[in-house]
């Protein structure tokens, strides 16, 4: 028992049925020469490193240094506990595009500013909504991000294959920016004021890249673009679950 | 002696179940499809077959037939071959779609197929119908008074 490379034995213990091992511990103890190969416990000797500083202090009488410690203690502790909620480790897939739905697709919207309007969709973006446009010119739609459940996908499609997508409309242009909230006295007393964003330059470029060549396939197909600057909405006698759109 | 009509009776129906007669299937697995009476079975039920209209000869309840004014001349219980030469001379078929039946039928189909922008095309089309009847009325009537 010397040596440093050490081979492993061949199995001493076995699995019986029912998960029972055929010798027992103590009969493993004995097989296995336990008894030889006593290891010796290292004592660790735990330094409780107490992390504090020595830290000059001003005044005269203050004394020239105080110990203080790096991380302060909390300022304030909860009276009941608050479970520690888990990491979710899992996330949600992006929405699968429905068959209805492909370039070119007229949609209607059933929610947000522009419900009732008809617009062309054009790609499914990595998050998973809609990209859209009205286009602008018809009906006021901009280029926006629409969530597939808030949708009717109509029959009607125009050829959009040889559309030409800005590459930097992503997920990230149309994601709204945070306020960030300063806690200072000032900042709380100020009028927030309800100021539409402005869109950015590169925006109205894309929105005019996007428009242009829609229009071109819009243009293409008789009555089309009176369709798309009309609003929809449910008439008397009308009932969306045995309509066609 | 023979009794002879002098005038022909107006009966309330017209239509009678027969050998020959055209019916519509409205229920079932056969539904709006056409097929001929081929043979009666008994108070409430017929043979009825559709060789050119794809209906498989059975026997089908009075119920699921709608009577057409189509009659075509065929024999009691005649074979499946037979009554398609027959049908095929006396073309049922376009007897069939000429009928305002049929055209009726046919319209509502398209109704119903109808996608968003066919409705709103239809729109417009009556918007501007409207339009040009209602200048065309309004032309006319002031001619009318002015004379």
């Amino acid at each position: 028992m010397g040596d440093n490379e050490k081979t492993a034995h061949s199995p001493r213990n076995r699995r019986l049925a029912g998960g029972v091992m055929r010798h027992s511990r103590s009969a493993m103890y004995r097989k296995k020469a336990l008894y030889k190969r006593k290891k010796s416990v290292v004592q660790k000797t735990q330094v409780k490193e107490k992390r504090f500083k020595t830290k000059p202090i001003g005044g005269e009488k203050n004394g020239k240094e105080r110990v203080v410690p790096f991380q302060k203690r909390r300022r304030y502790y909860p009276t009941e506990d608050i479970p520690r909620l888990r990491k979710h480790r899992k996330r949600p897939k992006p929405a699968k595009l429905r068959a209805s739905i492909r370039a070119g697709t007229v949609l209607i919207l059933l929610a947000g500013a522009h419900r009732g309007k008809r617009v062309i969709f054009l790609k499914q973006l990595p998050s998973g909504l809609l990209l859209v446009t009205g286009p602008f010119k018809l009906n006021g739609c901009p280029l926006r991000r629409v969530d597939q459940s808030y949708v009717i996908a109509t029959k009607t499609q125009i050829s959009l294959n040889e559309i030409k997508i800005p590459e930097r409309l992503t997920d990230k242009t149309f994601k709204r920016e945070k306020k960030k909230k300063s806690r200072r006295e000032e900042d709380m007393f100020e009028s927030t004021g309800d100021e539409v964003p402005k869109p950015t330059p590169e925006r109205l470029e894309d929105q005019k890249i996007v428009d242009r060549q829609v229009l071109d396939a819009v243009k293409e197909v008789p009555q089309l673009k009176s369709y798309l600057s009309s609003i929809f909405s449910l008439k008397k006698g009308q009932y969306p679950h045995s309509i066609l759109f | 002696m023979r009794w002879t009509r002098i005038y022909s009776v107006k009966m309330v129906f017209n239509r009678y179940v027969e050998v020959g007669r055209v019916a519509m299937i409205t229920f079932g697995p056969e539904e709006g499809k056409l097929g001929v009476i081929v043979d009666v079975v008994d108070q409430s039920r017929a043979l009825v077959d559709g060789p050119c209209s794809g209906v498989r000869r059975q026997t089908i309840g009075f119920n699921w037939l709608a009577l057409t004014n189509i009659v075509i001349k065929i024999a009691p219980s005649q074979r499946s071959g037979g009554i398609r030469k027959v049908w095929e001379k006396s073309d049922v078929k376009s007897q069939w779609e000429n009928s305002s039946w049929a055209k009726r039928l046919a319209d509502k189909s398209k109704r119903r197929q109808m996608t968003d922008f066919d409705r709103f095309k239809l729109k417009i089309a009556k918007q501007s119908k409207r339009t040009i009847v209602k200048s065309k009325v309004k032309k006319l009537k002031k001619e009318q008074s002015a004379q």
